[in-house]
Protein backbone atom coordinates (compact mmCIF):
# COMPACT_ATOMS: atom_id res chain seq x y z
CA UNK A 1 0.00 0.00 0.00
CA UNK A 2 1.39 3.50 -1.06
CA UNK A 3 1.65 5.98 2.08
CA UNK A 4 -0.80 8.55 -0.31
CA UNK A 5 -2.75 8.42 -3.34
CA UNK A 6 -3.81 12.06 -3.59
CA UNK A 7 -2.98 13.61 -0.37
CA UNK A 8 -3.03 12.42 3.38
CA UNK A 9 -5.29 15.17 4.07
CA UNK A 10 -7.96 14.30 1.36
CA UNK A 11 -7.81 11.09 2.18
CA UNK A 12 -8.02 11.25 6.00
CA UNK A 13 -10.90 14.01 4.99
CA UNK A 14 -12.76 11.64 3.40
CA UNK A 15 -12.74 8.94 5.82
CA UNK A 16 -14.57 11.33 8.16
CA UNK A 17 -16.85 12.94 5.69
CA UNK A 18 -17.77 10.02 3.71
CA UNK A 19 -15.65 7.41 3.05
CA UNK A 20 -12.42 5.59 1.66
CA UNK A 21 -10.76 2.20 1.19
CA UNK A 22 -7.69 0.60 2.42
CA UNK A 23 -5.83 -2.27 0.88
CA UNK A 24 -4.04 -3.28 4.83
CA UNK A 25 -3.23 -6.79 3.04
CA UNK A 26 -0.24 -6.54 4.24
CA UNK A 27 -1.47 -7.93 7.88
CA UNK A 28 -1.75 -11.27 8.97
CA UNK A 29 -3.72 -14.11 9.26
CA UNK A 30 -3.82 -17.56 11.56
CA UNK A 31 -6.31 -19.49 12.32
CA UNK A 32 -6.54 -22.15 14.90
CA UNK A 33 -9.02 -25.11 15.31
CA UNK A 34 -9.49 -28.41 16.83
CA UNK A 35 -10.45 -29.43 19.98
CA UNK A 36 -8.07 -27.30 21.95
CA UNK A 37 -8.55 -23.94 20.14
CA UNK A 38 -10.14 -22.27 22.98
CA UNK A 39 -7.85 -22.94 25.42
CA UNK A 40 -4.77 -22.64 23.33
CA UNK A 41 -5.90 -19.12 22.53
CA UNK A 42 -6.75 -17.96 25.79
CA UNK A 43 -3.39 -19.31 27.23
CA UNK A 44 -2.10 -17.05 24.79
CA UNK A 45 -3.96 -13.64 24.08
CA UNK A 46 -5.04 -11.60 27.23
CA UNK A 47 -8.19 -11.12 26.70
CA UNK A 48 -11.54 -14.35 27.29
CA UNK A 49 -12.40 -15.92 24.06
CA UNK A 50 -14.56 -17.80 25.75
CA UNK A 51 -16.78 -14.37 26.30
CA UNK A 52 -17.18 -14.72 21.91
CA UNK A 53 -20.15 -16.54 20.01
CA UNK A 54 -19.86 -17.05 17.12
CA UNK A 55 -19.62 -14.40 14.41
CA UNK A 56 -17.55 -12.37 17.73
CA UNK A 57 -14.98 -10.03 17.52
CA UNK A 58 -12.49 -8.95 20.15
CA UNK A 59 -9.37 -6.80 20.12
CA UNK A 60 -6.38 -8.32 22.53
CA UNK A 61 -2.87 -8.14 22.94
CA UNK A 62 -0.45 -11.21 22.73
CA UNK A 63 2.31 -10.63 26.07
CA UNK A 64 5.55 -12.49 27.09
CA UNK A 65 5.56 -13.99 31.06
CA UNK A 66 6.67 -10.79 32.08
CA UNK A 67 3.64 -8.91 30.60
CA UNK A 68 5.37 -6.99 27.88
CA UNK A 69 3.34 -6.36 24.56
CA UNK A 70 4.65 -8.26 21.82
CA UNK A 71 2.04 -7.71 19.29
CA UNK A 72 -2.17 -6.58 19.17
CA UNK A 73 -4.68 -7.96 17.55
CA UNK A 74 -8.38 -8.78 16.40
CA UNK A 75 -9.99 -12.22 17.25
CA UNK A 76 -12.85 -13.07 15.07
CA UNK A 77 -14.27 -16.75 16.59
CA UNK A 78 -15.45 -18.56 13.04
CA UNK A 79 -18.33 -20.81 12.52
CA UNK A 80 -17.60 -23.98 14.52
CA UNK A 81 -16.53 -27.42 12.31
CA UNK A 82 -16.57 -30.41 13.49
CA UNK A 83 -13.82 -30.33 16.62
CA UNK A 84 -16.12 -27.04 17.81
CA UNK A 85 -14.86 -23.90 18.18
CA UNK A 86 -12.43 -22.37 15.13
CA UNK A 87 -10.56 -19.15 15.52
CA UNK A 88 -9.23 -16.27 13.21
CA UNK A 89 -6.65 -13.57 14.70
CA UNK A 90 -4.89 -11.27 12.76
CA UNK A 91 -1.33 -10.02 14.19
CA UNK A 92 -0.05 -6.90 12.66
CA UNK A 93 2.34 -6.76 9.73
CA UNK A 94 5.45 -9.16 9.40
CA UNK A 95 4.31 -11.12 12.79
CA UNK A 96 3.06 -13.83 11.18
CA UNK A 97 5.99 -16.62 11.51
CA UNK A 98 6.83 -15.31 15.17
CA UNK A 99 3.23 -15.78 16.11
CA UNK A 100 2.76 -18.96 14.44
CA UNK A 101 6.00 -20.29 16.09
CA UNK A 102 4.63 -19.23 19.46
CA UNK A 103 1.60 -20.86 19.04
CA UNK A 104 2.75 -24.10 17.50
CA UNK A 105 5.60 -24.24 20.25
CA UNK A 106 2.90 -23.37 22.85
CA UNK A 107 0.73 -26.33 21.76
CA UNK A 108 3.84 -29.09 21.04
CA UNK A 109 4.44 -28.42 25.06
CA UNK A 110 1.62 -28.53 26.39
CA UNK A 111 0.72 -31.43 24.45
CA UNK A 112 -2.75 -29.86 23.39
CA UNK A 113 -4.79 -30.74 20.21
CA UNK A 114 -5.13 -28.15 18.03
CA UNK A 115 -4.66 -27.04 14.12
CA UNK A 116 -2.48 -23.80 14.00
CA UNK A 117 -2.50 -22.54 10.27
CA UNK A 118 -0.46 -19.34 8.71
CA UNK A 119 -2.87 -18.35 6.10
CA UNK A 120 -1.32 -15.02 5.72
CA UNK A 121 -0.16 -15.92 1.95
CA UNK A 122 -3.86 -16.95 1.32
CA UNK A 123 -5.93 -14.07 2.64
CA UNK A 124 -5.96 -9.81 1.73
CA UNK A 125 -7.68 -7.45 3.38
CA UNK A 126 -9.31 -3.75 2.23
CA UNK A 127 -10.90 -1.95 4.76
CA UNK A 128 -13.93 -0.02 3.90
CA UNK A 129 -14.29 3.18 6.37
CA UNK A 130 -16.08 6.18 7.16
CA UNK A 131 -19.76 7.62 7.51
CA UNK A 132 -20.84 6.25 4.19
CA UNK A 133 -19.17 2.84 4.48
CA UNK A 134 -22.45 1.22 5.01
CA UNK A 135 -24.60 2.38 2.46
CA UNK A 136 -21.62 1.70 0.20
CA UNK A 137 -21.16 -2.20 1.18
CA UNK A 138 -24.88 -2.64 1.39
CA UNK A 139 -25.13 -1.75 -2.31
CA UNK A 140 -22.28 -3.82 -3.04
CA UNK A 141 -23.98 -7.22 -1.08
CA UNK A 142 -27.46 -6.75 -1.98
CA UNK A 143 -28.09 -4.72 1.49
CA UNK A 144 -26.60 -7.76 3.47
CA UNK A 145 -24.16 -5.76 5.16
CA UNK A 146 -25.57 -3.59 7.82
CA UNK A 147 -27.17 -7.05 9.14
CA UNK A 148 -23.72 -7.51 10.38
CA UNK A 149 -23.64 -4.86 13.86
CA UNK A 150 -20.46 -3.45 15.73
CA UNK A 151 -18.05 -5.30 16.48
CA UNK A 152 -19.47 -8.64 14.83
CA UNK A 153 -18.19 -10.68 11.26
CA UNK A 154 -19.79 -12.93 8.90
CA UNK A 155 -19.45 -14.21 5.33
CA UNK A 156 -20.89 -12.33 2.49
CA UNK A 157 -20.55 -12.39 -1.30
CA UNK A 158 -18.78 -8.97 -2.53
CA UNK A 159 -18.60 -8.89 -6.68
CA UNK A 160 -19.02 -12.45 -6.40
CA UNK A 161 -15.77 -13.05 -4.05
CA UNK A 162 -16.86 -15.02 -0.84
CA UNK A 163 -15.29 -12.35 2.25
CA UNK A 164 -15.03 -12.89 5.66
CA UNK A 165 -16.53 -9.47 6.65
CA UNK A 166 -16.61 -7.77 9.85
CA UNK A 167 -17.73 -4.25 11.50
CA UNK A 168 -14.62 -3.41 12.76
CA UNK A 169 -11.82 -0.81 12.15
CA UNK A 170 -8.43 1.15 13.08
CA UNK A 171 -10.06 4.45 11.66
CA UNK A 172 -12.50 5.42 15.07
CA UNK A 173 -15.21 5.51 11.90
CA UNK A 174 -18.35 2.93 11.43
CA UNK A 175 -17.13 0.40 8.08
CA UNK A 176 -16.23 -3.15 7.52
CA UNK A 177 -13.22 -5.09 6.75
CA UNK A 178 -13.14 -7.78 4.47
CA UNK A 179 -10.89 -10.83 4.25
CA UNK A 180 -10.70 -11.45 0.63
CA UNK A 181 -8.57 -14.44 -1.30
CA UNK A 182 -5.10 -13.09 -2.37
CA UNK A 183 -6.35 -13.56 -6.05
CA UNK A 184 -9.92 -11.64 -5.47
CA UNK A 185 -8.44 -8.21 -3.69
CA UNK A 186 -8.23 -6.36 -6.97
CA UNK A 187 -12.13 -7.60 -7.74
CA UNK A 188 -13.56 -6.39 -4.09
CA UNK A 189 -11.86 -3.27 -4.12
CA UNK A 190 -12.96 -2.32 -7.56
CA UNK A 191 -16.59 -2.98 -6.15
CA UNK A 192 -16.28 0.34 -3.78
CA UNK A 193 -16.63 3.02 -5.15
CA UNK A 194 -14.64 5.96 -2.85
CA UNK A 195 -10.95 7.61 -2.11
CA UNK A 196 -8.40 5.27 -2.03
CA UNK A 197 -6.57 5.78 1.29
CA UNK A 198 -2.75 5.11 1.68
CA UNK A 199 -0.83 4.39 4.92
CA UNK A 200 -0.42 8.24 5.97
CA UNK A 201 -4.13 8.65 6.08
CA UNK A 202 -3.92 5.34 8.26
CA UNK A 203 -2.00 6.91 10.52
CA UNK A 204 -3.50 10.22 11.10
CA UNK A 205 -6.89 8.75 11.63
CA UNK A 206 -5.70 5.95 14.13
CA UNK A 207 -3.91 8.84 16.13
CA UNK A 208 -6.76 11.26 16.20
CA UNK A 209 -8.24 8.04 18.03
CA UNK A 210 -5.22 7.46 20.25
CA UNK A 211 -5.13 3.57 19.18
CA UNK A 212 -1.72 2.35 19.54
CA UNK A 213 0.46 1.22 16.38
CA UNK A 214 2.28 -2.15 16.92
CA UNK A 215 5.97 -1.57 16.62
CA UNK A 216 5.80 2.04 17.29
CA UNK A 217 3.67 3.03 19.98
CA UNK A 218 5.13 -0.52 21.94
CA UNK A 219 7.63 -2.49 20.74
CA UNK A 220 9.22 -5.44 22.99
CA UNK A 221 12.82 -4.33 21.85
CA UNK A 222 12.34 -0.68 21.69
CA UNK A 223 9.12 0.01 23.58
CA UNK A 224 8.50 -2.26 25.93
CA UNK A 225 5.44 -1.65 27.46
CA UNK A 226 2.29 -3.65 29.40
CA UNK A 227 -1.11 -3.22 28.55
CA UNK A 228 -1.61 -1.13 31.86
CA UNK A 229 0.88 1.63 30.74
CA UNK A 230 -0.35 1.53 26.74
CA UNK A 231 -3.92 2.15 28.43
CA UNK A 232 -5.91 -1.25 27.18
CA UNK A 233 -6.16 -2.76 30.47
CA UNK A 234 -9.71 -3.24 29.09
CA UNK A 235 -7.82 -6.24 26.94
CA UNK A 236 -6.66 -8.20 30.07
CA UNK A 237 -9.25 -10.76 31.69
CA UNK A 238 -7.27 -11.84 34.53
CA UNK A 239 -9.50 -15.22 35.22
CA UNK A 240 -8.14 -16.61 32.53
CA UNK A 241 -4.40 -18.99 32.40
CA UNK A 242 -2.63 -16.47 29.71
CA UNK A 243 1.08 -15.92 29.11
CA UNK A 244 2.10 -12.94 30.87
CA UNK A 245 -0.87 -12.76 33.71
CA UNK A 246 0.88 -13.33 36.54
CA UNK A 247 3.47 -10.43 35.71
CA UNK A 248 0.09 -8.46 35.13
CA UNK A 249 -1.82 -9.20 38.20
CA UNK A 250 1.23 -7.46 39.62
CA UNK A 251 1.15 -4.65 37.72
CA UNK A 252 -2.37 -4.16 37.99
CA UNK A 253 -2.31 -4.24 41.96
CA UNK A 254 1.16 -1.61 42.09
CA UNK A 255 0.02 0.35 39.35
CA UNK A 256 2.24 2.00 36.85
CA UNK A 257 4.76 4.68 36.62
CA UNK A 258 3.81 5.93 32.96
CA UNK A 259 0.88 5.41 31.07
CA UNK A 260 -0.10 6.60 27.09
CA UNK A 261 -1.47 9.70 27.05
CA UNK A 262 -1.96 12.26 24.09
CA UNK A 263 -0.49 15.83 23.72
CA UNK A 264 -2.15 19.00 21.91
CA UNK A 265 0.82 21.29 21.51
CA UNK A 266 -0.62 25.14 22.11
CA UNK A 267 2.55 26.37 19.63
CA UNK A 268 3.33 25.82 16.04
CA UNK A 269 5.43 22.61 15.50
CA UNK A 270 4.75 19.19 15.00
CA UNK A 271 4.93 16.28 17.80
CA UNK A 272 7.38 13.20 16.63
CA UNK A 273 8.17 10.11 17.85
CA UNK A 274 10.75 10.25 20.48
CA UNK A 275 10.57 14.04 21.16
CA UNK A 276 10.62 14.53 24.87
CA UNK A 277 8.72 15.95 27.26
CA UNK A 278 9.43 17.88 30.04
CA UNK A 279 7.62 20.19 33.14
CA UNK A 280 7.61 24.24 33.16
CA UNK A 281 11.19 23.26 35.24
CA UNK A 282 12.03 21.19 32.08
CA UNK A 283 12.21 18.32 34.00
CA UNK A 284 11.91 14.63 32.19
CA UNK A 285 8.04 13.64 32.28
CA UNK A 286 8.16 10.94 29.47
CA UNK A 287 8.30 11.01 25.86
CA UNK A 288 6.22 10.95 22.45
CA UNK A 289 5.92 7.72 20.50
CA UNK A 290 3.85 8.76 17.86
CA UNK A 291 2.62 13.04 16.37
CA UNK A 292 0.73 14.28 13.96
CA UNK A 293 -0.76 17.59 12.76
CA UNK A 294 -4.25 16.43 13.12
CA UNK A 295 -6.20 16.76 9.97
CA UNK A 296 -9.64 17.26 11.93
CA UNK A 297 -8.80 19.79 14.49
CA UNK A 298 -5.92 21.44 12.61
CA UNK A 299 -3.89 21.30 15.86
CA UNK A 300 -0.71 19.46 16.32
CA UNK A 301 -1.22 16.25 18.31
CA UNK A 302 0.95 13.62 20.21
CA UNK A 303 0.82 10.24 21.45
CA UNK A 304 3.20 8.67 24.57
CA UNK A 305 4.07 7.59 27.98
CA UNK A 306 4.41 10.58 30.41
CA UNK A 307 4.83 10.13 33.85
CA UNK A 308 1.59 9.32 36.20
CA UNK A 309 2.80 12.67 38.33
CA UNK A 310 1.35 14.15 34.95
CA UNK A 311 -2.44 13.13 34.18
CA UNK A 312 -4.70 14.61 31.41
CA UNK A 313 -5.18 18.54 31.64
CA UNK A 314 -1.98 18.61 32.70
CA UNK A 315 0.27 21.70 31.35
CA UNK A 316 3.93 20.21 30.28
CA UNK A 317 6.52 21.03 27.47
CA UNK A 318 7.25 19.15 24.24
CA UNK A 319 11.22 19.79 23.24
CA UNK A 320 11.02 20.68 19.44
CA UNK A 321 14.69 20.53 17.80
CA UNK A 322 15.72 21.79 21.53
CA UNK A 323 12.85 24.44 21.65
CA UNK A 324 10.17 23.42 24.62
CA UNK A 325 6.83 24.08 23.01
CA UNK A 326 3.65 24.66 25.53
CA UNK A 327 1.04 21.50 25.02
CA UNK A 328 -1.20 19.89 27.52
CA UNK A 329 -2.05 16.47 28.17
CA UNK A 330 -5.33 14.90 27.07
CA UNK A 331 -6.93 11.48 27.36
CA UNK A 332 -7.05 10.51 23.53
CA UNK A 333 -9.27 10.23 21.84
CA UNK A 334 -8.48 14.06 20.24
CA UNK A 335 -12.19 13.91 18.25
CA UNK A 336 -15.86 12.51 18.45
CA UNK A 337 -16.59 10.35 15.99
CA UNK B 1 4.26 13.22 -13.65
CA UNK B 2 5.94 16.24 -14.67
CA UNK B 3 7.33 18.95 -12.43
CA UNK B 4 7.28 23.26 -13.13
CA UNK B 5 10.88 24.00 -13.13
CA UNK B 6 10.73 27.78 -14.12
CA UNK B 7 13.58 28.43 -16.52
CA UNK B 8 14.21 31.89 -14.64
CA UNK B 9 15.88 30.41 -11.59
CA UNK B 10 18.74 28.23 -9.99
CA UNK B 11 18.71 24.91 -7.82
CA UNK B 12 20.08 23.40 -5.37
CA UNK B 13 20.01 19.12 -5.39
CA UNK B 14 18.25 19.58 -1.82
CA UNK B 15 15.04 21.00 -4.17
CA UNK B 16 15.54 24.57 -3.26
CA UNK B 17 15.40 27.45 -5.82
CA UNK B 18 16.96 30.85 -5.84
CA UNK B 19 16.09 33.65 -8.20
CA UNK B 20 19.63 35.11 -9.69
CA UNK B 21 19.12 39.21 -9.35
CA UNK B 22 22.82 39.92 -7.29
CA UNK B 23 21.51 42.30 -5.33
CA UNK B 24 18.18 40.50 -3.93
CA UNK B 25 17.21 37.29 -4.24
CA UNK B 26 14.24 34.90 -3.34
CA UNK B 27 14.65 31.62 -2.14
CA UNK B 28 11.98 28.78 -1.72
CA UNK B 29 11.75 24.73 -2.10
CA UNK B 30 10.50 23.30 -5.99
CA UNK B 31 6.96 21.47 -7.32
CA UNK B 32 9.36 18.59 -6.89
CA UNK B 33 10.07 19.30 -2.86
CA UNK B 34 6.30 20.13 -2.06
CA UNK B 35 4.99 17.13 -4.52
CA UNK B 36 7.87 14.90 -2.20
CA UNK B 37 6.13 16.06 1.36
CA UNK B 38 2.64 16.04 0.97
CA UNK B 39 0.61 18.55 2.60
CA UNK B 40 3.13 20.80 4.51
CA UNK B 41 2.01 21.82 7.76
CA UNK B 42 4.95 23.38 9.21
CA UNK B 43 7.76 26.45 8.52
CA UNK B 44 10.48 27.26 10.56
CA UNK B 45 12.54 30.07 8.94
CA UNK B 46 15.25 32.12 10.28
CA UNK B 47 14.50 36.37 11.28
CA UNK B 48 14.96 39.15 9.09
CA UNK B 49 18.72 40.26 9.99
CA UNK B 50 20.58 36.54 10.35
CA UNK B 51 23.35 35.61 8.06
CA UNK B 52 22.97 32.80 6.40
CA UNK B 53 25.69 30.57 4.41
CA UNK B 54 25.52 28.68 1.34
CA UNK B 55 25.11 24.98 2.02
CA UNK B 56 23.50 25.85 5.48
CA UNK B 57 20.31 24.20 7.05
CA UNK B 58 18.57 27.38 7.99
CA UNK B 59 15.23 26.07 8.83
CA UNK B 60 12.60 23.07 8.71
CA UNK B 61 9.61 22.69 6.68
CA UNK B 62 7.22 19.61 8.13
CA UNK B 63 4.27 17.82 5.84
CA UNK B 64 2.34 15.36 7.57
CA UNK B 65 4.47 12.76 7.00
CA UNK B 66 8.06 14.04 7.19
CA UNK B 67 10.37 16.65 8.48
CA UNK B 68 12.97 18.18 5.71
CA UNK B 69 15.74 20.44 6.33
CA UNK B 70 15.93 23.61 4.54
CA UNK B 71 19.37 24.44 2.77
CA UNK B 72 19.98 27.95 1.52
CA UNK B 73 21.42 28.01 -2.14
CA UNK B 74 23.20 31.59 -1.96
CA UNK B 75 25.26 33.24 1.24
CA UNK B 76 23.33 36.64 2.56
CA UNK B 77 21.54 38.59 4.70
CA UNK B 78 18.12 37.42 5.41
CA UNK B 79 16.29 41.06 4.55
CA UNK B 80 12.39 39.46 4.05
CA UNK B 81 10.89 36.47 5.66
CA UNK B 82 7.19 35.29 4.29
CA UNK B 83 5.40 35.50 7.06
CA UNK B 84 2.31 33.95 5.68
CA UNK B 85 3.50 30.34 5.30
CA UNK B 86 3.31 30.17 9.18
CA UNK B 87 -0.49 30.93 9.12
CA UNK B 88 -0.85 29.44 5.85
CA UNK B 89 1.55 26.29 5.72
CA UNK B 90 -0.23 24.89 2.86
CA UNK B 91 1.20 27.80 0.09
CA UNK B 92 4.30 26.07 0.00
CA UNK B 93 2.01 22.91 -1.80
CA UNK B 94 -0.13 25.45 -3.64
CA UNK B 95 2.23 28.19 -5.28
CA UNK B 96 5.85 27.00 -4.52
CA UNK B 97 7.82 29.42 -7.01
CA UNK B 98 5.00 32.18 -6.00
CA UNK B 99 3.15 32.66 -3.13
CA UNK B 100 5.13 30.20 -1.08
CA UNK B 101 8.14 32.13 -1.49
CA UNK B 102 10.28 31.74 2.24
CA UNK B 103 13.08 33.80 2.31
CA UNK B 104 14.50 37.26 0.93
CA UNK B 105 18.05 37.65 1.00
CA UNK B 106 20.91 40.10 -0.15
CA UNK B 107 23.53 38.05 -1.12
CA UNK B 108 27.38 38.56 -0.16
CA UNK B 109 29.25 36.46 -2.84
CA UNK B 110 26.22 35.82 -5.58
CA UNK B 111 27.66 33.32 -7.63
CA UNK B 112 24.51 31.27 -9.37
CA UNK B 113 26.69 29.93 -12.02
CA UNK B 114 27.54 26.88 -8.80
CA UNK B 115 23.92 26.23 -8.73
CA UNK B 116 22.01 23.19 -10.52
CA UNK B 117 20.81 25.01 -14.00
CA UNK B 118 17.08 24.20 -14.70
CA UNK B 119 18.45 21.59 -17.22
CA UNK B 120 20.68 20.35 -14.90
CA UNK B 121 17.82 20.04 -11.91
CA UNK B 122 14.93 18.49 -14.54
CA UNK B 123 17.66 15.66 -15.23
CA UNK B 124 17.84 15.01 -11.50
CA UNK B 125 14.42 14.61 -10.77
CA UNK B 126 13.70 12.75 -13.81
Amino acid sequence: MPVEFDSIRTEHTAVRESAGIFDVSHMSEIRVSGPDATVLMNRLVTNDVQELDVGDTQYACITDSDGIILDDTMVFRLPDDEDGPQYLFVPNAGHDVEMYTRWTEYRDERGFDATVHDATEEWGMLALQGPDAPQLADDATEGRATDIDRFEAGFLDVAGVRCYVSRTGYTGEDGFEFLVPWADVETVWSAFDCQPCGLGARDTLRLEMGFLLSGQDFDPETEPRTPYEAGVAWTVDLGTEFVGRDALERADREGVEERFRGVKLQQRGVPREGYEVVDSDGDHLGHLTSGTMSPTLGEPIGLGYLSEAAPSGTRVRVVVRGEPKQATVVTPPFIDT
Amino acid sequence: MSFDVPDDRRYLESHEWTTTDADSVRIGITDFAQDELGDVVFVELPAEGDELERGEEFGVVESIKAVSDLVSPVSGTVTAVNEDVFDTPELLNQDPYGDGWLLELEPSDPDFDALLSPEGYRAQIE
